[in-house]
């Protein structure tokens, strides 16, 4: 087993976030995921948008884009068509996957094309000074929201599930080997997988809701979260106000990079093999 | 067997620790201190192994590894036993 050290840019750390932030947890858990599948280096591409959780493919060693805001699963599917072969994992942060990029976050979700996305869900805009975001919960405070957040949270499990992708995960910085797991099922997994970590901004989030700093806000998440396995078990009340954590979905559906080259190679069969005619395109055909 | 598990011991690396506490409040000996504001393990001999430290640390700065003790002290790099009269290898 490598060193994790082995799989950052050494000489650009200590990060830049603040003491006790949780995606430096999100980002070792990552690599002692893909360190423990083997996977080559040369053979991942990591992309990320912008924002705190962002920042992390700077001081990763792979090939990495560090993209425009909420852009980083646009700019994966295009490195994903144009090398089919190489492993493309996506970093992004909540605002940055749910609020600008929440587009392109459904679309790849429907295509199901095999990218792997880790969303650091930290329930605000931490980068730009605690604005409250798609993630808030109702009623926490913000920046933006002095009096209470007015607006409803996102279930980002939810809707990548509904979106259609084939496996949707949640753990948190709490959860640490949990989170490890549930990433290396993800990079397994053929088809659009998405893991959202929850994780704490002790700067902002609680700061602003008084809960303390990131211990006491990693007992927070702890006491909020409750595994879906021990969830079944439970009388509805007893996990009423919780939120679910472990694998939450996986299915079988074809994967679009691969049915796009067979598409391509059926097209370009047809059009090789050309002896007159309209080429299988009937209804197109002039 | 040549090798046995004696204990753990702790690689800090005082330039990341950003002093944030985590490894402090989630180790289950409680065997962490904060000592001029980075970490320190205060007393490494109870640690169990557990790496909850190593993995929930934001910043990489600590690590857990367990003291790997050669059990056969006298063996040298080519192999040879010198516990063995010199005989021994010729026979």
């Amino acid at each position: 087993m490598a060193e994790v050290l082995d799989y950052f840019r050494k000489e650009r750390l200590p990060s830049i976030w603040c003491p006790g932030c949780g995606h430096g947890t999100v980002t070792g858990a990552l690599i002692r995921a893909i360190d423990k599948l083997g996977l080559d280096k040369n053979n991942i591409v990591m992309v990320s948008g912008i924002g705190c959780s962002s920042r992390a493919v700077g001081y990763l060693d792979f090939d990495t884009l560090h993209t425009t805001h909420g852009r980083a699963i646009a700019f994966a599917t295009g490195v994903k068509l144009a090398k089919p072969n190489l492993k493309v994992i996506v970093m992004t942060g909540d605002g940055d996957c749910a609020a600008i990029g929440g587009n392109h976050f459904i679309h790849a979700a429907r295509r199901n094309i095999d990218i792997t996305t880790i969303v650091m869900n930290n329930n605000i805009y931490g980068m730009t000074s605690g604005q409250y975001s798609p993630t808030t919960p109702h009623g926490m405070l913000g920046t933006t929201a002095p009096y209470g957040n007015v607006e409803y949270a996102f279930d980002l499990c939810e809707l990548a599930k509904a979106a259609g992708a084939t496996y949707v995960a949640r753990a948190t910085s709490y959860h640490v080997t949990l989170l490890e797991e549930l990433i290396e099922k993800a990079l397994q997994n053929k088809g659009f997988s998405v893991v959202e970590a929850m994780t704490q901004c002790p700067t902002y989030f609680g700061r602003k809701n008084k809960i303390g700093g990131a211990v006491e806000l990693l007992n927070w998440i702890k006491d909020g979260t409750i595994n879906v396995k021990a969830a079944a078990a439970l009388p509805p009340e007893k996990r009423e106000g919780k939120i679910l954590i472990g694998e939450l979905h996986r299915s079988e559906r074809p994967e679009y990079t691969a049915s796009y080259l067979e598409m391509t190679s059926k097209v370009q069969r047809t059009y090789n093999d050309y002896k007159g005619g309209n080429r299988g395109c009937e209804l197109n055909s002039d | 067997m040549a090798e046995q598990k004696k204990g753990y011991f702790h690689i800090i690396r005082e330039k990341y620790c950003k002093g944030c506490g985590i490894c402090i409040a989630f180790c289950p000996k409680q065997l962490l201190v904060l000592k001029n504001g980075k970490v320190f393990p205060e007393r490494p001999e109870i640690c169990i192994g557990c790496h909850m430290c190593e993995y929930r640390c934001p910043d990489f700065a600590i690590e857990v590894k367990p003291i790997v003790e050669e059990t056969n002290n006298s063996a040298d790099v080519e192999g040879l036993d010198y516990s063995l009269p010199p005989e021994a290898h010729h026979a």
